[in-house]
């Protein structure tokens, strides 16, 4: 029997003894134009690119214990979890690929959005200086590296989305999405005659394996699939990497749309792919779906492929000034 | 598990099989995308004795700088291989490359590169980035820091045990068509 590595995460009290934010630390909501989110940004940073989420570990621990003992994909997986447990331990990051750095906001009125982002923009600097970060940013056509994750033109990265809301508290949710997995995510414009698939969820169906047979292991499989049906181009991309903040094992509300998921997530670790392509019976960790609403003459379908590394946190600042992570 | 250590022969090189685990040791260079489109088109010299019968890593680390100046590595995991396809078949044969480290395994005109120079291309686990980092023991040199920046630039280090799975050898094999052709088939099945 070979090892199985059990990736046991360090206990609150040591994450709270890292934080990069001071134990008393407390803000005050009913001044939102003050408010500095620099600090609790920085340490968002520092949890999701170092602890990956107990749903996903979960995920990889069944996925293990789902291939033949000692095979190829097992070592992998097993290697997986060392990884997890590793970049823990000493705060380094999961991978070298620290990704793209999607940011959402979600706040009451009052707060200044553009004073939000300077703060979130200071946090990534300073993230990129201590090593949490690789320098992922460049300049589209000469490839130059400034080394600090800014785009000087404040639109391209980090992505910031804010969204007011009629909740007293903020929320800010991150998702660090690596250059690999987001090469092989793709959209569909349905019918696609190519894939025989038509405008219904057997067409989506088509769609999502379609896009993982091409994908094989270069995503790093075993994935996650963040898929949204309708929308336009832009909206419906989007959609699909929202839907990856779900945790894994929280059902879809839509029930229809949960029987989904969990029958083309057993459909997908049929086709054999497995851990990063080597074979195996893990090819994905879930599937994810949401549905939109559309223009009658379009049909999207938008696959979003997130890495097993599937690095995500949110913070919360309550109403009453203190912050928690999840 | 096959022991390796850098320099690797020609010989040595076409003894691998596709799914020979590998520890490799030694020496290796990092190169990506800005290093393999400078290593085609201008074929630098002065890279020739850096690489004869090494190892090429694709790879961008996460670095980082100690205050009495020498680097260590943070997090380095392999990066997506088919981005180097155009380059990779030719790299290999103007330096006399005997490995290939990345993920996602290459196409058709790097196996045949393979085949003709005597090389073979290693998968790494991808994501790994500090289990693998931990196995980079001392960093020698770092070259194109300025031109290419620290993802980009050719960092020449030791490895201790570095795992890895032989995915395409010289003789023309390749466990990523094996494994795409099956999942083709079933994907077939699956939708039809």
């Amino acid at each position: 029997m070979s090892e199985c590595v059990i990736p046991t995460l360090t206990s609150a009290e040591v994450v709270a003894s890292r934080s990069v934010l001071p134990a008393n630390w407390k803000a005050d909501l009913a001044q939102p134009q003050s408010l500095d989110l620099t600090l609790p940004a920085l340490e968002l940073l520092r949890r999701s690119t170092s602890r990956l989420p107990q749903d996903v570990i979960d995920a990889l621990v069944r996925g293990r214990d789902a291939e033949e003992d000692g095979s190829r994909s097992f070592n992998t997986l097993n290697d997986m979890l060392r990884n997890i447990r590793l970049a823990d331990g000493q705060v380094s990051p999961l991978c070298q690929d620290t990704g793209t750095l999607i940011f959402w906001v979600r706040h009451p009125f009052g707060l200044r959005q553009r004073q939000a982002k300077q703060q979130i923009r200071a946090a990534v600097a300073e993230a990129s200086a201590r090593s949490w970060l690789r320098p992922n940013c460049v300049e589209a056509l000469s490839g130059k590296n400034l080394g600090n994750n800014l785009d000087p033109f404040l639109e391209g990265h980090p992505i910031v989305h804010f969204e007011e809301w009629d909740r007293p508290e903020i929320e800010i949710s991150i998702m660090q999405k690596g250059g690999g997995c987001e090469n092989v995510g793709a959209q569909y414009r349905l019918p696609d005659a190519a894939i025989g698939a038509g405008r219904d969820l057997k067409g989506v169906r088509k769609c999502i394996i379609d896009m993982v047979v091409k994908a094989q292991g270069q995503g790093c499989s075993p994935g996650i699939l963040g898929v949204a049906i309708g929308g336009d181009r832009v909206t419906s991309y989007e959609k699909s990497k929202e839907v990856i903040l779900r945790k894994l094992g929280t059902p879809n509300p839509n029930p229809a749309m949960d029987a989904f998921e969990k029958e083309i997530t057993r459909d997908l670790n049929s086709l054999g792919i497995g851990p990063m392509g080597y074979g195996g019976n893990t090819t994905v960790l879930g599937v994810l779906v949401e549905e939109m609403y559309r223009h009658p003459a379009s049909f999207f379908v938008s696959i979003s492929y997130m890495c097993w590394s599937s690095r995500r946190n949110s913070l919360t600042i309550a109403s009453n000034g203190t912050v928690s992570f999840d | 598990m096959i022991r390796l250590t850098t320099p690797i022969t020609e010989a040595q090189a076409r003894q691998l099989k596709v799914g020979d685990e590998v520890l490799l040791n030694g020496r290796i260079v990092l190169s990506r995308d800005a290093g393999h489109k400078y290593m085609k088109e201008q074929k630098p010299e002065w890279l020739k004795p850096i690489l004869e019968n090494m190892v090429i890593y694709h790879c961008g680390p996460v670095v980082k700088k100690h205050e009495d100046g020498h680097w260590s590595f943070v997090a380095a995991g392999p990066t997506t291989s088919i981005r180097e396809e155009t380059y990779q078949a030719e790299v290999i044969e103007t330096y006399k490359v005997r490995g290939v480290i990345g993920k996602g395994g290459m196409g058709k005109k790097t196996s045949d590169g393979l085949k003709h120079t005597g090389a073979v291309y290693l998968h790494a686990t991808g994501g790994a980035g500090s289990l693998l980092a931990e196995r980079v023991k001392r960093v020698v040199d770092v070259k194109m820091m300025e031109e290419f920046g620290s993802p980009e630039a050719f960092w020449i280090v030791e490895v201790e045990d570095f795992p890895l799975v032989v995915t395409m050898d010289s003789h023309g094999d390749s466990l990523h068509e094996i494994v795409a052709q099956k999942s083709q088939e079933r994907a077939k099945a699956l939708t039809a």
